[in-house]
This record gives structure tokens, C-alpha cells and sequence, in this order.
């Protein structure tokens, strides 16, 4: 029972975590149609960006605010200088976005080096606490706590403000936002940027849980993402907080009882979704 | 005469070989209500997508209040107050019947880009929507998501967010296209009561009760030509429409 439980448990912090990455990618595509292949290149640039900071000055609301700076950061750059103009042609957006996960990702070598960094939690979150056979690990409850508060804050900013909106019409019909007098292309910049701020605080927050960080953990996670796209509904900030959910636990689950196949268990169980759910397991979808 | 608001001057859209639109020169006379009346591939829709700054044409002019905006964008127009409808019912399905509306009276009250503030406060907004659902007769649906709504009233729908941007012109392209029988005259209603509180109405329609009962000039466009214009009646005794629309055999007029 204390098993399962703490595996529930680690499966939803993970969850969390994916959620970040996620949620963020299902909104750039649902709104400006781009399948963002650099967005891995941005969490791994969080997790650098954290590592490198939390080493040198120990002060650890610093470092998280630095990397979601520099995601915010790279997020217009990319966006201004690159995707705005490419926008509506898909095979040009892989190759940008390709592009610029392959030179951000070598960047990211020749800043950091491409061994392997060492990065701790910070000691108030690194304990662990025990209750009636579970244990409690206190950076992934802390990954729950960021993931609950930015799934609430996201769905606030979407369903309440003005902004929200009209990424939400956006979302549906980008053009038709258009035809109404409201330059869509505005709120493109500052909905990837924020996009790419997330991807940023996904990975400085993966970067301690894991301890280590290498040149390689942007594409894995990256992998991760597209596949709750896939399974939440591409377009849906919901849909991809459940889709994080259940490929968290699904994950935690199989890599316990079947331990052989917990590797591939996400890209099958993406494909599963594809056949028999084209639309995600929620039918989220956002129709284009 | 009064007022010319719009006006168009020898303007021609290319497609390949076709000439979708060619060398139309028309004028639209403020508080007037215009129909522009053409069998099915006449080049109406297209001659609107000129107008509202969709298209760009091969070549010509299109001036609004004597200014030449044949080099604005589809938003600047809007701001000098031309509004249209789409031919295909354009809303967005997922928002409510109210964020619809609001979502066009936001851009017509050109509230900044204040991102985050909570929408709700902008009580001159909200106002404005609800005024404006209550005038196309959906007020008691502003909660329901709009793919809530039957077709007929997703068109009135979409009449009260061209509304909401407050146009001075209003380009109409067939608002009671796949609406039932008893829904046209509610249409009818509606456009006669925006007619009269004096915005400019251009329609394209296929329904000849409707024409008539609302027009003050038709328009006659054939093969992405001009045909003729006039009032109704006189239109109607033109041997050149009869031949068009019976002779040709290609339309639908239906009564
Ligand atoms: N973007 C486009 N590219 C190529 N051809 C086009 C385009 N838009 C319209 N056409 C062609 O131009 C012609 C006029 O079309 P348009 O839609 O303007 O006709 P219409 O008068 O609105 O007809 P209907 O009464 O059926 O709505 C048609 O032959 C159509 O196929
Ligand atoms: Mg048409």
C-alpha cells in the first residue's frame, strides 16, 4: 500500500513537471499553429542557466528567476527574429525550429561544456518525511505545489482576463481574431515568450530533482512534451494538464511492473491515443 | 444624391486566367441600402473581399470617403469603419455567446493593451455587448457556448460583433444563407432597424423577398462584370438582367 502510494505519488510530481513543458507547447501550436521543436532547447536552457547560478551564488530564488528570464528571453528572440517569419508554413517552421534547437544545443557545450554538471536542492527542500510507510520526498510535493498553482494561474489568466480571451478566440480562429481589428500577431510574441519562460522553469526545476544535467535532457523531455500534446489534445492547456497526469503515473506504473518496457511505454502509449483517440483521451482537441 | 461613402474605380482581381472581378466601378451613397444582386460565381464575394481589404486587386482603386485605401490592411479599414460578415458563419464556437460580442466591442473600444486585467471591469464594454445582444434578440443565450446556438442565430451572432466594431458601412455577404424559413423576416427586421439608425447596409442576397423588401439600389453583377444599378423596379424592366438571370439559366432566384 505504502508502495503504491509513493508511487502515485513520484508519478504525479512528474507529472508536474512535464506539465511545464507541455502545456506551454499545446498552447504555441494551438494559437500560432507551430510545432516547436526548439522548445526542449529552452528547458534545457533553464536547467543550465539554474545549474550554473545555484553553483556559483547558492541564493536560489535567483537562480530560478534567472532561468526563467533567459526563457522569456531566447522566447522573443526566437520568436521576432525567426518564427514570425515562417508562420503558416509548416515545413519551414520544422526547419527553423530544428534549426535552432540544434545551435542553441551546441551553444549551450560550448558555454557549459558538454560533461555532465552537478547541481543539489536547495536544503530546504531537499528533506524527506515519512508517514505510515510513505515517503514523501519534499522537492517533488514542491513540484505538485508549482504544477497545481501554474495549472489554477494559467486557467485564470485564460478564462478571466482580456488577453485570455482572445488567445482562447485565437486558438480557435486566428484569422477571424484578425478580421475583428485585433492584430493577433501581437499577442503571438508575448504568448511564446511566456511559453518559452515555462519551458525555462521546467527545466531549472527538473535540474535538481535529477541532480546532474547534460546537453542531452532538452530532447528527451522534449519528447515527453509532445507526447502529452498528443494524448491531452494538441491546443488544450487542460487537456495537457491531464495528459501530464496520466502519462506521469502511467510511467511510474509500468516502470514498477514492468520494468522492461517503461522506456517505450510513452511513445506506445502515444501511439495507442493516435489510433483509437485521434483527438486525445479527453477529446480536447482545438479543431484547425 | 447623397453621399458617396464608398467607391470603387476600375478595380479587377486576377486568378490565373480567370477575372474574377473586372474593372468594376461602383459608388455606394451613405444611408442608403445597397443589394448586389449576381448568379453564383459572379464575383460578389469576391468584389466584398475587395472592399474589406481581404484581397489585393491587379489593379484599380477603392476610396472611402474620397481617401484611397486600396493599400490598407483588412485592420485599418475596420478602423475607418468598414464592417462585413462573412458568407460561412465566422464565430468561434468555444467562447460564450457574450465573449463573442465582447471580444469584437474590446477591439471597437480599443481598450490598450492592458494584458491582464480582468476583463470583466470594463463595464462600457460589457454594456455595450449586452446592448447588442439584446438588439439581435439573444440576450437570454449570452452564457451558452456559441456552437450552442442554431445556425440562424449564430448568423445574428455574428451581426452583433460586425455591430460591436461599430462600422459606418456594413458589407453583408448572404447573413441569411442556411437559415430556416422563419428566421429571414426576424433578419429582415434587424436590418431595417440598423438601417435606420443610419449605418450604411451593402448586401449581397439571393433571396428576392428579402431584395425587395429592404433594398434602395440594386447592384447587378455578371461574370465579375458590372451589369447595371438602379432601383429595384427599374432594375427589374432591364432586358440585360432578364437575360442574365433567365436566359443564362444559371441562377437560383429563389423567391
Ligand atoms: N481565392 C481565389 N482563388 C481562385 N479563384 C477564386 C478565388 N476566390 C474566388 N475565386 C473564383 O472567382 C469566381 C467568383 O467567386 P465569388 O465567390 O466571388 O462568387 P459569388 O458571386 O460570391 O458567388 P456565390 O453567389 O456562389 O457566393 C469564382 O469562379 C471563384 O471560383
Ligand atoms: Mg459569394
Amino acid at each position: 500500500m505504502g508502495n503504491i502510494v509513493t508511487l502515485l505519488f513520484n508519478g504525479i510530481s512528474e507529472g508536474c513537471l512535464i506539465f511545464l513543458m507541455a502545456s506551454s507547447l499545446s498552447v504555441v501550436l494551438g494559437l500560432m499553429g507551430v510545432v516547436n521543436f526548439a522548445h526542449g532547447t529552452l528547458f534545457l536552457w533553464g536547467g543550465y542557466v539554474y545549474a550554473w547560478i545555484y553553483n556559483w551564488t547558492g541564493n536560489w530564488p535567483l537562480s530560478i528567476l534567472a532561468a526563467v528570464t533567459v526563457g522569456f528571453g531566447l522566447g522573443i528572440l526566437f520568436e521576432k527574429i525567426f518564427i514570425s517569419r515562417v508562420y503558416g508554413n509548416m515545413s519551414a517552421q520544422i526547419m527553423v525550429t530544428l534549426g535552432l534547437q540544434i545551435v542553441f544545443t551546441e551553444l549551450c557545450r560550448v558555454f557549459w561544456g558538454a560533461q555532465q554538471i552537478t547541481v543539489a536542492r536547495p536544503s530546504f527542500l531537499s528533506g524527506v518525511s515519512n508517514f505510515a510507510g510513505i515517503t514523501i520526498v519534499h522537492y517533488r510535493l514542491f513540484l505538485i505545489v508549482v504544477g497545481v498553482v501554474v495549472t489554477v494561474g494559467g486557467q485564470l489568466v485564460l478564462t478571466k482576463t482580456r488577453v485570455g480571451m482572445i488567445i482562447r478566440a485565437g486558438v480557435q480562429n486566428s484569422e477571424m481574431v484578425d478580421s475583428l481589428g485585433i492584430n493577433i500577431k501581437r499577442y503571438f510574441t508575448i504568448v511564446f515568450a511566456i511559453a518559452a519562460a515555462l519551458a525555462g522553469l521546467g527545466g531549472a526545476l527538473y535540474s535538481p530533482l535529477n541532480g546532474t544535467l547534460n546537453s542531452n535532457m532538452g530532447a528527451a523531455n522534449q519528447l515527453l512534451a509532445f507526447i502529452v500534446v498528443v494524448i491531452g489534445g494538441m491546443g488544450s492547456f487542460i487537456g495537457s494538464a491531464l495528459g501530464s497526469l496520466f502519462l506521469g503515473i502511467m510511467v511510474a506504473v509500468i516502470g514498477w511492473v514492468l520494468p522492461d518496457i517503461s522506456l517505450v511505454a510513452p511513445v506506445l502509449m502515444m501511439a495507442l491515443v493516435l489510433i483509437f483517440k485521434p483527438k486525445g483521451l479527453f477529446g480536447l482537441a482545438v479543431r484547425k | 444624391m447623397g453621399e458617396i461613402l464608398l467607391r470603387t474605380e476600375d478595380i479587377s482581381i486576377q486568378f490565373g486566367a480567370l477575372k474574377a472581378v473586372n474593372k468594376v466601378s461602383i459608388s455606394i451613397e451613405e444611408n442608403k441600402f445597397t443589394t448586389i444582386l449576381g448568379p453564383n460565381g459572379a464575383g460578389k464575394t469576391t468584389f466584398f473581399n475587395l472592399l474589406s481589404g481581404l484581397y489585393k486587386p491587379t489593379e484599380g482603386k477603392v476610396f472611402f470617403r474620397d481617401k484611397d485605401i486600396t493599400g490598407q490592411t483588412p485592420q485599418e479599414r475596420i478602423k475607418e469603419g468598414i464592417g462585413r460578415s462573412f458568407q460561412l458563419t465566422n464565430v468561434f464556437p468555444k467562447l460564450t455567446v457574450r465573449e463573442n460580442v465582447r471580444l469584437a466591442a474590446q477591439s471597437a473600444a480599443n481598450v490598450g493593451f492592458r494584458l491582464f486585467k480582468s476583463y470583466k471591469s470594463y463595464a462600457e464594454v460589457n454594456a455595450r455587448s449586452d446592448e447588442l445582444l439584446e438588439q439581435v434578440l439573444l440576450h437570454d443565450k449570452a452564457p451558452l457556448r456559441a456552437s450552442e446556438l442554431t445556425h440562424g442565430e449564430q448568423r445574428k451572432l455574428e451581426l452583433a460583433m460586425v455591430l460591436a466594431l461599430e462600422p459606418e458601412v456594413l458589407l453583408l455577404d448572404e447573413p441569411t444563407a442556411g437559415m430556416s424559413v422563419e428566421e429571414v423576416p426576424v433578419m429582415i427586421d434587424l436590418l431595417r432597424q440598423i438601417k435606420e439608425k443610419g449605418t450604411t447596409i451593402v448586401l449581397i442576397e439571393h433571396k428576392m423577398n428579402m431584395v425587395k423588401a429592404l433594398s434602395d439600389k440594386l447592384i447587378i453583377m455578371v461574370n465579375g462584370e458590372f451589369l447595371c444599378e438602379g432601383d429595384p423596379e427599374e432594375v427589374s424592366r432591364n432586358p440585360e438582367v432578364m437575360e442574365a438571370y433567365l436566359g443564362g439559366g444559371v441562377v437560383n432566384v429563389t423567391a
